[in-house]
């Protein structure tokens, strides 16, 4: 059994159901089987519709074109459908959703796993960073403080500044941001 | 120590205490301290689960009576006195070491697990460099015939939390191990940690021009975009419908309360400390003000943001659960596409059960109501707001956008805790005066860094819950009226008012008078006998994510062991009873040895 949902697809790009739609749908349906099933030359003839409803759904079977009283196998037309899911859908601009087959589940595509997980590698970026940083700081404060062990004289210098410059209160009681 | 001692003091000690290079480093470290996580994942919860609009009349008025008067009394303490979250206490009585050691306690344990939830988001902010984002879609399992089935039981969403980042166990008593991937952003934090009170302040003061500013930037950004999409208003008009019947409760006004006190930082010993490198002549009751409303505006700010985008997810729910419904309907009913729309689906339903009550019956159909998400805490940032950015157009940016300013929020909160930390640690001789300071930092966050790991583990969360419920509630309460008492009648609110004319240049005004004398003690009484109590009287509960429970994908209850409460004792008594344990030790100690360097001032208040 078929279902489409066009409009909630195409909304205002939605083409209105009609007998050359169904032919189109019959069309793809004897494509399918002729690829994907024993490779015999079905017709659209073979195809053959009935209970449509305005809801656009309908139940179909497939005759076998050797002898138009005999019906193919449920599962083989279920299977050359699943195969040609893609192809059915795209004629129609519509997906697994909006395209119902009902008793055959979309296929689920397996999702693109990258080798390396891309946290690693963020993660690597930024611990990358972190380090050098940490690295350079350590260093430049070892630099300091050899610095200031040999140069006793320049530092009384510069703590008589800090004292001049230090506090807020010389210029002005309230400290303004 | 008299006003000519503090000012000399402050002369000598030029070249030996650290310094704000300006009052903007020194505002941004505070607001940075004082705004945290909690403003954008508990404040929007309270606010709507008390009656929206109506709970800024509590929170505003305990905001000025608790919050305001609180901060002043830490930074007037810590500017005049110029020593550290322990050794203030000390200066005033040496007896009140206690509160020092207690509040030097709480923001160890409360540092421990905190970093943790940053290395949950960087975790995050890792994974959110790709497109699809991991947790917009369910792994397959194994052979490939469908997803796995914990993740389509409950959502993308939670599966990614619970088990691809957390690994979580079904019970705390099962520890499942240390996670590899928590361990190495478990040392990424602790490092971005380091690197940034690597040298104290200064380099501090030059990290909070990011960690402090980001945020608002960012707030604003999702604001802008959140605005534009549908259903934030819906949101942003939940959060905020008053009803005032919330008012008549107490528990609102007790929640208001104790979110006000948590929200400030207060107690930690942190603000103490930064104030102390301020000049003496620093105005701190502006700066208590300035800081207080700041505060304040960025809870509701924040809240807003939030609902924004909370609105949005919970409309798009509805929308998505109303066309479920329909296609069901027209599928069952044959009918054609266009039938039923959002308008008209309340008559086509009742036309449908009335004409075919028992096909409708059969159907079982799911009813659609907008009801916003009542979420809080973790399960806000990682669970609701995730999904919804799945949502959102370009969704890897504003993950990107949205975890950089969680990080840089608790970042700069962490920077007050560290401090509370590191200060008390020094005026205990812990460490050798040799030691250079990066070898102290580096050597507090190394240890903090192994002591976290228990947060890692399979269990981790429960753990983490455990610390965040006792560890940093009571105790904190305990110190903060401590610290008032002390203040006010221990040292003196008379000698505390000249203070404060001699820092600022005039006596604080009668709010000031009356706040810290009788209402903020007050406050901070009930507050305290409120907690206590109903922490006390409700059963000790857990929730947990049980893939086997029958309650699954809901959270399961279960009760704590045995063995929890002396972890829970340990947790929150020893640092509450700190206070007066060692007052009496010290008592003890000194009728004993009288003259020991411990026992009297250092820069004597009677001399």
């Amino acid at each position: 059994k078929y279902l489409f949902s066009i409009n909630s697809a195409l909304g205002d790009q939605a083409y209105v159901w009609n007998e050359n739609e169904m032919f189109l749908f019959r069309a793809t349906l004897a494509f399918a089987m002729r690829t994907y099933s024993d490779g015999q030359e079905y017709d659209v003839a073979n195809v053959v519709v009935c209970d449509e409803t305005p809801r656009v759904s309908f139940w179909f079977v497939v005759t076998s074109p050797l002898d138009a009283s005999l019906l193919v196998d449920k599962r083989r037309v279920e299977e050359a459908v699943r195969k040609s899911r893609s192809r059915i859908n795209s004629a129609f601009l519509l997906t697994d959703d909006t395209l119902e087959f009902i008793g055959i589940p979309p296929t689920l595509e397996a999702p693109v796993a990258p080798d390396t997980p891309p946290w690693l590698i963020a993660f690597g970026v930024v611990m990358g960073g972190v380090g050098a940083g940490i690295v350079v700081l350590l260093v430049s404060s070892v630099k300091r403080d050899g610095e200031e062990e040999t140069g006793g004289k320049t530092e009384n210098e510069a703590a008589s500044d800090a004292i001049y410059n230090m506090s807020f209160s010389d210029d002005e009681p309230v400290t303004q941001m | 120590m008299t006003h000519d001692q503090t000012a000399s003091l402050e002369e000598e000690e030029a070249g030996d205490r650290p310094k704000w290079d300006n009052k903007t480093q020194y505002m941004l470290t505070c607001v940075g301290f004082c705004v945290g996580l909690g403003n954008v994942w508990r404040f929007p919860y309270l606010c709507q689960s008390h009656g929206g609009g109506a709970f800024m009349i509590p929170f505003l008025i305990l905001l000025v009576l608790e919050g305001i008067p609180l901060l002043h009394l830490e930074f007037a303490i810590g500017q005049r006195l110029r020593r550290g979250g322990l050794g203030v206490w000390a200066q005033i009585h040496p007896y009140l070491t206690g509160i020092g050691i207690a509040s030097m306690c709480v923001s160890l344990t409360i540092s421990l697990y905190y970093n943790t939830i940053i290395a949950w988001i960087l975790w995050y902010l890792f994974n959110s460099f790709q497109e699809p984002l991991p947790w917009s879609q369910c792994p397959m399992n194994a052979n490939l015939t469908g997803f796995v089935s914990e993740c389509e039981r409950s959502s993308p969403v939670d599966y990614f939390w619970y088990r691809e980042t957390l690994n979580t166990t079904p019970t705390i008593e099962e520890d499942g191990g240390l996670q590899w991937w928590m361990v190495l952003c478990h040392i990424c934090a602790w490092s971005l940690l380091y690197i940034c009170i690597i040298r104290g302040i200064e380099t501090t003061g030059k990290a909070v021009y990011v960690t402090s500013t980001l945020p608002y930037v960012v707030l604003t950004i999702f604001l802008i975009r959140g605005l534009t999409l549908k259903g934030s208003l819906d949101g942003v008009k939940f959060l905020f419908t008053p009803d005032l019947t919330e008012l008549a409760k107490p528990s609102t006004w007790l929640d208001a309360g104790a979110q006000v006190f948590y929200s400030f930082s207060l107690a930690f010993g942190g603000l103490i400390s930064f104030s102390s490198y301020n000049s003496v002549h620093n105005n701190c009751e502006q700066d208590a003000v300035i800081i207080s409303i700041i505060n304040g505006v960025t809870s509701v700010y924040a809240a807003t943001v939030i609902y924004t985008i909370i609105g949005f997810r919970a409309t798009e729910r509805f929308d998505n659960c109303l066309s479920g419904n329909i296609l069901t309907l027209l599928n069952v009913f044959e009918l054609p596409e266009g039938d039923i729309t959002d308008s008209n689906y309340n008559q086509v339903v009742q036309r449908l059960n009335e004409t075919y009550p028992e096909v409708f019956q059969q159907l079982d159909l799911t009813t659609c109501n907008l009801n916003t998400f009542l979420i809080e805490g973790t399960g806000l940032a990682f669970i609701v707001f995730t999904e919804a950015i799945t949502k959102m157009p370009v969704s890897p940016v504003w993950a990107v956008l949205f975890f950089i300013m969680l990080f840089c929020l608790g970042l700069s909160s962490m920077f007050g805790n560290i401090e509370g930390i590191l200060v008390p640690l020094q005026d205990l001789k812990v460490f050798p005066k040799t030691w250079p300071k990066e070898a102290v930092t580096g050597v507090t966050c190394i240890v903090c860094c192994l002591v976290g790991l228990i947060f890692l583990q399979g269990s981790g969360n429960y753990w983490l819950s455990l610390f965040d419920t006792y560890g940093g509630s009571i105790p904190l309460l305990v110190v903060a009226f401590c610290e008032m008492v002390s203040v006010v009648y221990i040292y003196g609110i008379d000698r505390f008012n000249d203070d404060i004319k001699f820092m600022i240049g005039h006596k604080p005004n009668f709010f000031w008078q009356a706040t810290w004398r009788v209402i903020s003690p007050l406050i901070m009484f009930f507050i305290l006998i409120f907690y206590f109590v109903t922490k006390l009287s409700e059963q000790l509960l857990y929730k947990v994510w049980d893939p086997e429970s029958d309650k699954f994908p809901t959270l399961d209850e279960k009760q704590y062991p045995v063995w929890i409460n002396v972890i829970i004792f340990i947790l929150a008594g020893i640092p509450s009873l700190a206070v007066p344990l060692v007052s009496l030790a010290l008592a003890f100690y000194c009728t004993v040895y009288v003259d020991s360097s411990v026992c009297s001032q250092e820069h004597g208040m009677y001399h």
